[in-house]
């Protein structure tokens, strides 16, 4: 049984994340799929401790797009996990952006999303350029809580959030950085137009899904992991994909990761 | 085999009064491998452009799903070097900013303007939504390549699910049927996922093509069971290996099917024949109270048998007509069968019956088509 505060916590083993540096090389996307039954949002709580916590990255910077819930909710949290928000944001290492009080939702149609994202665009590539050129820097992380909600935002355009997406890696393969998102599985139809979650998927380096067990609700096991890493690819060779499979269970100040029946 | 067959197309080229040939590759995303069989198509087809075996004098890439400098480093990665690169590569980089939002950012001081580090040809393209533009760079970029004004030069798409997102398909199906019918287009070749896109987009564009070659996964997890860790060694096993399966349309209509499997290695995939799964085999044939298969020992029989006429015991190799005699075998022939006419005439009342079987043993049943190996 491996808590989140362990060095070798099952999670950061199936990610690759190294644990002296807190975290993954960058160039990267994360994917983090979750439902009703089983809300991935600890997992986008951890990574935000992982990426602020590392005593050997000073300066990197984690910049924190939110539609789902105000900042008082995530420093209540991570303060329970030893990681106080309000100071790294003081100190500019987390970088908070309010979507939730951004002109929201947009009343002007695609044209008005788009003028929006490519506002928000553009000051997350002012924050990571301006982070890339100070001394001692590794990697920048930019999260979105949610995708979903992000696309209300933007009036339903699944297509303007890819766009966003897009740019957002090609970003995170210049600067070094991880892009993680969450999304929810459950919310897209699959009948009428393939599932715009799908791109996502296509697009992702690791994909984190978080799904109830097949054999139902139980107090010990809240759900299943499946970590799916594709690996690094680059022109000059591709490492190899491999599939994690684990229970998770959440407890008030962290979560604890095991193998099926490992538990006694 | 199949992916060799490919090759050898896309070397080839466009024959005089022909479409060029045209590939697509499409997966999906229990066998996303897609992108390892364009990294190799190109690969392959960059090696007999710098060796000057192919018809295409050069290359115009058009990067969506990724970068410019990936490109660079896969073909520099096959031996290539940069200089030679600049000769005949040209790319369409439509991965940085695609909408032209960077570009916006920098114009208005928000952001510095700082380009990628460019080792590469590549133009930028800021609108992946115009696809007239985008055919105008492609073509002023094949210009640049050729070497001599009837030359010709190959075209390659890396993302045409990236091209439908920004444009409608009929629009993407124009790009795609007017490149193809340019006369300065040797072959080109593109990649999509079908599972992206609503069954019309797809058929859409496999009737544009004159080859279609399909990643299938090798294990069918999708069996409703959700993930478990029963499912778990078979979708890792989809994830590095798949099923190769290439549609070749002929000029006269008829469709060739090859199959084969492929591997991914550290550097790149491998190709080696279909495994045959003689338990799944098996398992498809129907329950009945009769049997519909050959035992070992009744195959091994099979083979040991000598067919009628074959078996003159004059020690002469079994010869299989291959249906197409030269004008000088054929003269060399009368000149033997003259000679073994008066060999018989002397033998005086000996008959011969002289026969040449015309195909190899087939299985009953078999689906091969004995003329497909025609070209009328």
């Amino acid at each position: 049984m491996m808590s989140s505060n362990s060095a070798n916590n099952l999670l950061d083993e199936a990610l690759g994340f190294n644990d002296e540096c807190g975290g993954g090389g960058g160039g990267l996307l994360l994917l983090i799929e979750d439902r009703v039954e089983t809300s991935g949002a600890f997992i986008l709580h951890h990574l935000i401790k992982r990426r602020l916590s590392s005593p050997n990255r000073p300066n990197d910077v984690v910049v924190f797009l939110s539609f789902a819930h105000p900042f008082s909710h995530y420093d209540r949290i991570l303060r329970k996990m030893g990681c106080n928000l309000g100071v790294q944001k003081e100190n500019k290492r987390f970088v908070y952006y309010d979507m939730l009080n951004l002109n929201y939702p947009v009343t002007d149609g695609e044209k008005g999303a788009e003028d929006l994202l490519l506002s928000v665009y553009g000051k997350i590539q002012k924050t990571v350029e301006l982070c890339s050129s100070r001394e001692g820097y590794k990697n920048s992380t930019i999260m979105i809580d949610d995708i979903s909600l992000m696309e209300v935002a933007l009036c339903g355009s699944s297509n303007l959030v890819l766009d966003f997406l897009h740019y957002c890696y090609s970003l995170a393969t210049q600067f070094d950085c991880l892009v993680i998102i969450l999304n929810h599985e459950d919310v897209y139809s699959t009948v009428d137009v393939p599932s715009p979650l799908l791109q996502m998927e296509y697009l992702a380096n690791i994909v984190i899904k978080a799904e109830p067990l097949a054999t139902g609700l139980a107090t010990d096991v809240h759900g299943q992991l499946t970590v799916l890493n594709k690996g690094i690819c680059q022109g000059s060779g591709c490492s190899k994909s491999k599939i994690r499979n684990f229970h998770f269970r959440v407890k008030e100040n962290c979560v604890e990761y095991f193998y099926p029946g490992s538990r006694t | 085999m199949a992916a060799e067959a490919i090759s050898r197309a896309l070397r080839d080229g466009a024959l005089e009064g022909e479409h060029a040939p045209a590939l697509t590759i499409k997966d999906s995303i229990h066998a996303p491998l897609g992108a390892f069989v364009f990294d190799h198509i190109l690969a392959q087809l960059s090696s007999n452009i710098s060796s000057s075996k192919s018809q295409a004098q050069g290359i115009v890439l058009v990067a969506f799903a990724r970068s410019p400098q990936f490109y660079a480093e896969l073909l520099k990665s096959k031996a290539n070097d940069a200089a030679s690169l600049k000769k005949w590569l040209r790319i369409v980089d439509c991965y940085t900013d695609p909408l032209g939002w960077k570009s916006q950012l920098a114009e208005s001081g928000i952001v510095s303007n700082r380009s990628t580090q460019n080792a590469t040809t590549a133009s930028l393209c800021k609108n992946a939504r115009d696809l007239d533009m985008l055919f105008s760079s492609i073509v002023e970029l094949g210009k640049e390549v050729i070497r001599e004004t009837k030359g010709r030069f190959a075209v390659a798409i890396d993302s045409v699910s990236e091209i439908l997102r920004h444009a409608s398909i009929s629009s993407a199906a124009s790009l795609l049927s007017n490149l193809r019918s340019h006369d300065q287009v040797a072959c080109l070749f593109w990649l999509f996922h079908s599972d992206l896109h609503e069954m019309k987009a797809s058929s859409a564009l496999e009737y544009i093509s004159s080859m279609v070659a399909c990643v299938e996964p090798i294990s069918n997890t999708t069996n409703g069971k959700g993930m478990n860790s029963e499912n778990l060694p078979l979708i890792e096993q989809n994830l590095g290996r798949g099923k190769f399966s290439v549609r070749f349309k002929r000029r006269n209509g008829r469709i060739r099917l090859m199959s084969e499997e492929l591997h991914t290695e550290q550097m790149g995939i491998n190709f080696v024949p279909a495994f045959e799964d003689y338990v799944t085999s098996q398992s498809l044939v129907p329950k009945v109270q009769f049997s519909l298969q050959l035992s070992e020992k009744e195959r091994n029989d099979r083979a040991k048998v000598v067919l009628p006429f074959e078996h003159q015991g004059d020690g002469k190799p079994i010869q299989i007509y291959d249906g197409r005699r030269s004008v000088s075998e054929s003269k060399t022939e009368n000149k033997e069968t003259n000679a073994e006419k008066m060999h018989v005439n002397e033998d005086s009342g000996r008959g011969e019956i002289i026969y040449i079987r015309d195909s190899d043993d087939e299985m009953p049943d078999s689906d091969e088509d004995p003329d497909d190996d025609l070209d009328i």
